[in-house]
């Protein structure tokens, strides 16, 4: 149980920057994500998080203590390795006890952690088998065993499920988010499937590019992004973004998109130039009173909802509808957004502008 | 595991690949056969002509190979006693007395010291080195690498002239150690490079689980890497041994007495008492069987590391 504080963590592969100064905290017993597209520096965090990696600057803390320069085997930190990393040569049982051994543990009480282990991964049947033939459930079962064993103080796990195939996943899915709550120990989980993280993740740090994008819990990324690569990113379809040259004044309510006012939530910050609207499609209806107009260019049924791509004057945008509600492709209708619900983003700086609706969000970092 | 269509072979091919490998044995061990045929002639049936496909076995080549012996002439015959043993006897019934034991024996032990001993040293340091290449940032690596393996690029009979003057300095003339260092040094490159692929071919990440695990780097090393880079090993100390058993070259230039190997020693026998072939023979026939016995103890590695990188992963 720990909590991790990262702090400026940053890191060079000679003249490239894997990872920008990212700062980060991971309260005790939470599950966290560290989500981001690949190739942009999840693994190389975690990797020094865990010790695996030097960081070139910065610091981690855990429990309070700074452990960045310290060795792995130091920091009591399991990890869970995108490709499990079992030991071949050794079998089941072998694998899971290799932890304790190094702690000097006597035999009788390895044994009786290794089947309390077991019992709880329900893998107690394979126990003398050779890792070499187990199937990818129970490989990752094994590791996961081998990463709890010794009651860590936090866990890491590195795409546990990438090497799962889309069925097992779901179900594995569950399976670790219980795991989880039963143990109740702290969890830096790496993903690059927004989905997953959602799913799981009791906060998630999005990366990308090496820098950390946003940081919060689930919810509050989905629903106001701080950068317009996070509100593409998170969620399917992701949030539509409309791009259009005006100016905000601070206060304003209202922001003009193609003649047409349309209402958003009191603005915070002034700019002008380049300017994104940005609205999920669950957020937009169709509603023929309204004078901002688009043609319907194709639809797609997903039994409770329909998905609908619309051509507006600002570029394509998709809705999400009630399955029950019908539209025909080719057809012209009025387009109405929540208010409450939209960002708007700097296109030249890539970040939301501050409202009084997301400031709540992104004031705190 | 792609672009591979696996169709059954038909029954002629099979046959035909059948044959194929049946004439490469027969080719390839028919001298082997001759040589420990030959072992068991009489002298006068080693060089028969036509040659001699079947022949009364004696053991007469093997005792030749083992003792010194002398020619019974008449004036010793009254004083001769009786032989108390077979060897003895078969000694007699070729018209001679055993004056003692034959230096094979300790040629022989010479070539086991300095044939095992260079082995192990080979691989020891071989895997050390091997090891650090594949995982450490090692400075001008690639550079080091290529001077590792061109020392193996020059023939043995170039270099023996400066090693006989290197190390007639340091004393290591016609010494075990001075051999078991030579077939170490020569033996390094090749063991440098094919342990280096063996370890390369090993995901980093076990390492770092046992580093997690709260291993030492080193225990990580011993515990881990080296229990999956077995039949590397095991394919690469063969490859030393039989280099270092074989070598003729350098073995008769450095040594002559105390530490002189089997190889150079065997061709010698023929001088003592005319052309004893049956001892020749017997003497290679004996050769041979360390090195059979090390590699068929080694072989089920070696089958599978022989596909060098192929390895299961
Ligand atoms: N040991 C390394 N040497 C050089 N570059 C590296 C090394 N490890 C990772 N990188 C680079 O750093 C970037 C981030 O890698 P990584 O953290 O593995 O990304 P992710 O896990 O998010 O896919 C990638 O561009 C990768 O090529
Ligand atoms: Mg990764």
């Amino acid at each position: 149980m720990a909590q991790i504080i990262i702090k400026n963590l940053r890191k060079d592969f000679g003249d490239f920057t894997a990872v920008k100064e990212s700062s980060f905290t991971i309260e005790n017993g939470e599950f966290f994500m560290l989500l981001g597209p690949s190739g942009c520096g999840k693994t190389t965090t975690l990797r020094m998080i865990a010790g695996l990696e030097l960081p070139t600057s910065g610091e981690v803390y855990i429990d309070g203590e700074e452990v960045s320069q310290k060795r792995a085997s130091e920091r009591d930190i399991a990890f869970v390795f995108q490709m499990f990393a079992l030991y071949p040569h050794l079998n089941v049982r072998q694998n899971i006890s290799y932890p304790l051994k190094s702690q000097r543990m006597p035999k009788r009480e390895i044994k009786a952690k290794v089947d309390e282990v077991a019992g709880i991964l329900g893998i107690e049947d394979i126990l003398n088998k050779p890792v070499g033939g187990l199937s990818g459930g129970d490989r990752q079962r094994v590791a996961l065993g081998r990463a709890i064993v010794r009651e860590p103080k936090a866990f890491m796990m590195d795409e546990p499920l990438g090497a799962l195939d889309a069925e097992f996943r779901e179900h594995m899915t569950e399976e670790l988010r219980a795991l989880h709550d039963r143990m109740g120990a702290t969890t830096v989980y790496v993903t690059h499937d927004q989905l997953e993280a959602m799913q799981m993740g009791d906060k998630i740090v999005v990366m990308n590019h090496g820098s950390v994008e946003q940081f919060g819990v689930p919810q509050e990324i989905y629903d106001w992004p701080a950068t317009l690569f996070v509100a593409d990113f998170i969620g399917s379809p992701s949030m539509n973004l409309l791009r259009f040259n005006g100016s905000i004044a601070t206060g304003d309510t209202m922001v003009s998109l193609d003649g047409q006012d349309l209402e958003i939530p009191e603005q915070l910050q002034a700019a002008s130039g380049d300017l994104v609207f940005g609205v999920r499609p669950e957020h937009v209806s169709m509603n023929d009173n309204s004078a901002y107009r688009g043609e319907v260019t194709a639809t797609e049924y997903l039994g409770t909802t329909r998905i609908i791509t619309i051509d507006t004057p600002n570029g394509v945008l998709k809705a999400r509808v009630p399955a029950s509600q019908v539209f025909t492709v080719g057809e012209t209708h009025g387009l109405e957004f929540n208010p409450r619900t939209i960002s708007i983003f700097d296109e030249t700086s890539g970040t939301a502008l501050l409202s009084k609706a997301n400031k709540g969000v992104l004031d705190h970092g | 595991m792609s672009g591979f269509s696996v169709t059954e072979p038909s029954k002629r091919q099979k046959w035909f690949a059948g044959l194929l490998v049946i004439t490469y044995a027969v080719v390839t061990l028919l001298p082997l056969l001759w040589i420990i045929a030959t072992g068991f002639k009489s002298p006068a049936d080693s060089i028969s002509y036509p040659p001699k496909v079947l022949f009364e076995p004696t053991l007469e080549g093997y005792v030749n190979l083992f003792s010194t012996r002398t020619r019974i002439t008449p004036s010793m015959r009254e004083t001769l006693v009786e032989p108390t043993t077979w060897y003895e006897q078969i000694a007699r019934d070729s018209g001679t007395v055993i004056a003692g034991p034959s230096r094979y024996g300790q040629r022989f032990l010479n070539s086991v010291i300095i044939g095992f001993g260079s082995t192990f040293l080979s691989i020891f340091f071989g895997t050390l080195a091997a090891y650090a290449f594949s995982r450490f940032k090692v400075p001008i690596k690639e550079d080091l690498l290529f001077f590792i393996l061109s020392t193996r690029m020059m023939p043995p009979i170039a270099v023996a002239i400066p090693i006989f003057l290197m190390f007639r300095q340091l004393g290591l003339n016609d010494t075990q150690l001075g051999m078991i260092l030579l077939y170490t040094a020569v033996n390094l490159s090749l063991s440098v490079w094919l342990l280096k692929g063996f370890i390369d071919e090993i995901p980093l990440e076990y390492e770092e689980a046992a580093l997690i695990d709260g291993y030492t780097r080193f225990q990580a090393f011993y515990k881990v890497v080296l229990p999956q880079a077995a039949t590397g090993i095991a394919s690469t100390a063969i490859f030393c041994l039989i280099f270092a058993w074989n070598e003729y070259a350098f073995a008769v230039l450095l040594t002559s007495g105390t530490a002189q190997t089997a190889p150079p020693f065997i061709p010698t026998i023929i001088g003592i008492g005319g052309q004893d072939w049956p001892a020749v023979a017997a003497g290679a026939t004996i050769f041979l069987i360390p090195v059979m016995i090390f590699t068929i103890l080694l072989r089920k590695h070696l089958l599978s590391g022989i596909t060098f990188g192929a390895v299961r992963k």
